[in-house]
C-alpha cells in the first residue's frame, strides 16, 4: 500500500509541460533565461577555447629564452617584470590597505566623520577606470617626482588601483573575527595592539590572503595604467628602469601585428597566469568560510 | 605602553587616510593639467568642437563623446538583457549542483584580463563582421558586442546576490495566489530587487565606459561624428591612449582634459550608483 503514496507537492514532468501549455507567458520567460545562461557558458568556452586552440601550439622553447630581441619575442623578461611589477605593488599597497582596514574595523567610532569620508573615496578609487590611473600616474609620478618611465611608477599607480580591493577584503576577514576572541584577549590582559597583531589578524588572515591574491590577477592583466607608467621597454627592468609586464608585452606584439603567432602563444600564457591566480584566490576564500562556520 | 598604543592609533589613521589623499591628489593633478587647455581651447569649442586635428591646432571631443555614448549604449542593449536574465537564472532556476559549475564560469568571466577580451575581439569579431556585412570590421558594433560580454561578469555579479536577497515569503505568496514560478519571480521577485538590479546596470556603464585597450582594438579609432554602427568611431578613453605616446604642448593638455571629461562621467556614475544603492537600503 506504501508505494501508492504520492507527494502532492512534488509536480511531475507532466503537470509541468501541462502547466506551460495553459500559462505560455511562462514557457517563454524560462526559456528566456535558459537562453541567457547558455549564451554566457558558451561565450565564454569559446572565448577561452579559442585562444587554447589557437595558442597553444604555438608555444615554443625560444619564446621562453633568457633575452628578448626582435626575432623570439620572448615573453620571459616580460614575465620576469609582471612578478617584480606585482612584488612592488603589493608592498606599497598591502601595507596601507590592511592597516586602513584596521582602523575602520577596531579604532573609529561609527559617528566618526572622518570615517564616512574614507569610505566615499575608497569607493570612488574602486570606480575609477584604469586609464584615469593611468593618466594620474604619468602626471604625478612620472612628471612631477622626475620617476620617468620606471617599474617603480607602474607600480605605485598599480598600488593605489588596488587599494581599494585590499581594503574591502581586509575590512570583511576583520568583521568576520568573532568579538568574543577579542574579548577573551582582553581578559587576559593583553593590550589593543597586541590583540590585533596576536589574536585579530591571525584569525582573519585567510580573507586578506584572499583579497591580495585577486589583487595580483588585476595587476597581472592591467596594461592601461602601465602604458605611460611603467613604459614599453623590452628586457628585465631595474627599479628605476622602463619595463613592460606580461601584458603589455601582449598589447604590443599584437598591436604590431608581426608576430600574429607569437602573440596568440602569449595570450595563453597570460590567460592561464591570470585564471590560476583566480582560482587560487576562490580556493582560499572558500577555506576562510569553511574554517569561519 | 600607553603612550606606544596611541602612537600605533595615530599611524593606523595614517593609512586610512591615504585613500583620501589619493582621491584628492588624482583630482588635483587631472584638473590642474586639464583646466587651462580647456580655456585655451575654449570650454563650448572643446565640448562640441567636431573637428580633432592636433596638426591644426583643432581641439573638439564631441565625436569622442558621442563614441563613448554609442558604445556604451550598444553594450548595454547587449550586455544588460544577457546579465540580468542570467542573474535570475543564478538566483531563482538554477539547481544547486549546476550552480557549483556555473557561478565560477562567470568568475572567470570577470578575470579575463582586458587585453586578452581586445585580442579576441580583434581576430575574430572583426574578421566575422567584416565579412558578414558592408564594413571594414573594426566598428561601433563590434566593441558593442565585446564590451557587452566584458560586463556581464559586472553586472551579474552584483544582481544576483540582490536577487537572492529578496525574502522567501514574497515568492510564497505568489505561488500561493496561483501564480507560476516564472511569474511569481518575474512579477514580485524581480521588482522587489530592482534598486540592486539598476545598481548592477550603473556598475556595468562605468565598466563599459572606461574601458580602453579593448575597445581600442576593436573600434577603428576615427575621430568622427557617425551614426553608422558599421563604421568605426573613437572613445574618450582610446582617445588618450592612441595619441598620448607622442603629443606635446597643447595637444598634450587637449589629451589630459579629455580625460579630465570621463573622469567627470565617471563620477558622474559612482554617485548615481551609491545614491541608488542607498534609495534601496531604505
Amino acid at each position: 500500500m506504501e508505494k501508492n503514496i504520492v507527494p502532492i507537492n512534488r509536480i511531475s514532468m507532466k503537470d509541468r509541460l501541462k502547466s506551460y501549455i495553459k500559462h505560455p507567458g511562462s514557457l517563454i520567460l524560462l526559456l528566456l533565461v535558459c537562453i541567457a545562461a547558455v549564451l554566457t557558458v558558451v561565450t565564454l568556452l569559446f572565448l577561452v577555447g579559442y585562444i587554447l586552440i589557437n595558442g597553444l601550439p604555438y608555444l615554443k622553447p625560444s619564446l621562453f629564452a633568457l633575452n628578448y630581441n626582435s626575432d623570439n619575442v620572448s615573453m620571459l623578461p616580460a614575465i620576469i617584470n609582471t612578478v617584480e611589477m606585482v612584488l612592488m605593488a603589493l608592498l606599497l599597497s598591502v601595507p596601507f590597505g590592511v592597516g586602513a582596514a584596521i582602523y575602520l574595523v577596531e579604532y573609529a567610532k561609527s559617528d566618526n566623520k572622518l570615517v564616512g569620508i574614507i569610505r566615499l573615496t575608497a569607493e570612488t578609487l574602486t570606480g575609477i577606470p584604469s586609464i584615469i590611473y593611468g593618466l594620474f600616474g604619468m602626471l604625478f609620478f612620472v612628471i612631477q617626482l622626475h620617476w620617468s618611465y620606471s617599474m617603480m611608477a607602474g607600480a605605485a599607480t598599480l598600488a593605489i588601483m588596488v587599494l581599494p580591493t585590499i581594503m574591502r577584503t581586509t575590512e570583511e576577514a576583520l568583521l568576520c573575527v568573532p568579538t568574543s576572541y577579542r574579548e577573551g584577549s582582553f581578559g587576559l590582559g593583553a593590550g589593543k595592539l597586541r590583540t590585533i597583531f596576536k589574536i585579530v589578524l591571525p584569525a582573519a588572515m585567510p580573507g586578506i590572503l584572499s583579497g591580495v591574491i585577486l589583487s595580483i590577477g588585476r595587476i597581472v592583466g592591467e596594461t592601461a595604467a602601465l602604458i605611460y607608467t611603467a613604459g614599453t621597454m623590452t628586457g628585465v627592468a631595474g627599479l628605476m628602469n622602463s619595463g613592460r609586464t606580461l601584458a603589455i608585452h601582449m598589447y604590443v606584439l599584437s598591436n604590431e601585428g608581426l608576430h600574429k603567432n607569437e602573440a596568440n602563444a602569449t595570450a595563453v600564457v597570460l590567460l592561464i597566469i591570470v585564471l590560476m591566480i583566480n582560482g587560487l584566490s576562490s580556493f582560499v576564500a572558500k577555506k576562510f568560510e569553511a574554517t569561519k562556520a | 605602553m600607553k603612550v606606544k598604543e596611541k602612537i600605533m592609533e595615530f599611524v593606523f589613521l595614517l593609512t586610512a587616510i591615504v585613500s583620501v589623499v589619493a582621491v584628492v591628489l588624482i583630482c588635483v593633478f587631472l584638473f590642474a593639467n586639464g583646466i587651462p587647455a580647456m580655456k585655451e581651447i575654449g570650454f563650448a569649442e572643446f565640448l562640441t568642437g567636431t573637428k580633432w586635428k592636433p596638426g591644426n591646432d583643432k581641439y573638439g571631443i564631441f565625436p569622442m563623446i558621442l563614441g563613448s555614448i554609442y558604445v556604451t549604449g550598444g553594450a548595454l542593449i547587449i550586455g544588460v538583457p544577457v546579465g540580468v536574465l542570467m542573474s535570475i537564472f543564478l538566483a531563482r532556476f538554477c539547481p544547486a549542483k549546476l550552480y557549483k559549475v556555473l557561478k565560477p564560469i562567470v568568475d572567470l568571466l570577470a578575470g579575463i584580463p582586458s587585453i586578452v577580451y581586445g585580442f579576441f575581439g580583434l581576430v575574430v569579431l572583426v574578421p566575422l563582421i567584416r565579412e558578414h556585412f558592408d564594413s571594414r570590421g573594426q566598428s561601433i558594433l563590434c566593441a558593442a558586442i565585446l564590451l557587452g560580454i566584458m560586463i556581464l561578469p559586472t553586472i551579474i555579479g552584483a544582481s544576483e546576490p540582490t536577487i537572492r536577497a529578496v525574502d522567501e515569503s514574497y515568492y510564497e505568496g505568489a505561488l500561493a495566489l496561483g501564480a507560476t514560478h516564472e511569474r511569481s519571480v518575474f512579477t514580485v521577485i524581480v521588482p522587489a530587487a530592482k534598486s540592486g538590479i539598476f545598481a548592477a546596470i550603473v556598475l556595468g556603464v562605468g565598466r563599459a565606459l572606461g574601458e580602453t585597450m579593448a575597445v581600442m582594438m576593436v573600434v577603428g579609432n576615427q575621430p568622427r561624428v557617425t551614426h553608422n554602427v558599421l563604421e568605426g568611431i573613437r572613445t574618450l578613453t582610446t582617445n588618450i591612449v592612441m595619441e598620448m605616446g607622442y603629443a606635446t604642448d597643447l595637444h598634450r593638455e587637449a589629451l589630459i582634459a579629455t580625460g579630465v571629461v570621463l573622469f567627470v562621467f565617471i563620477l558622474i556614475i559612482n554617485l548615481c550608483f551609491s545614491l541608488i544603492k542607498r534609495s534601496g537600503k531604505e
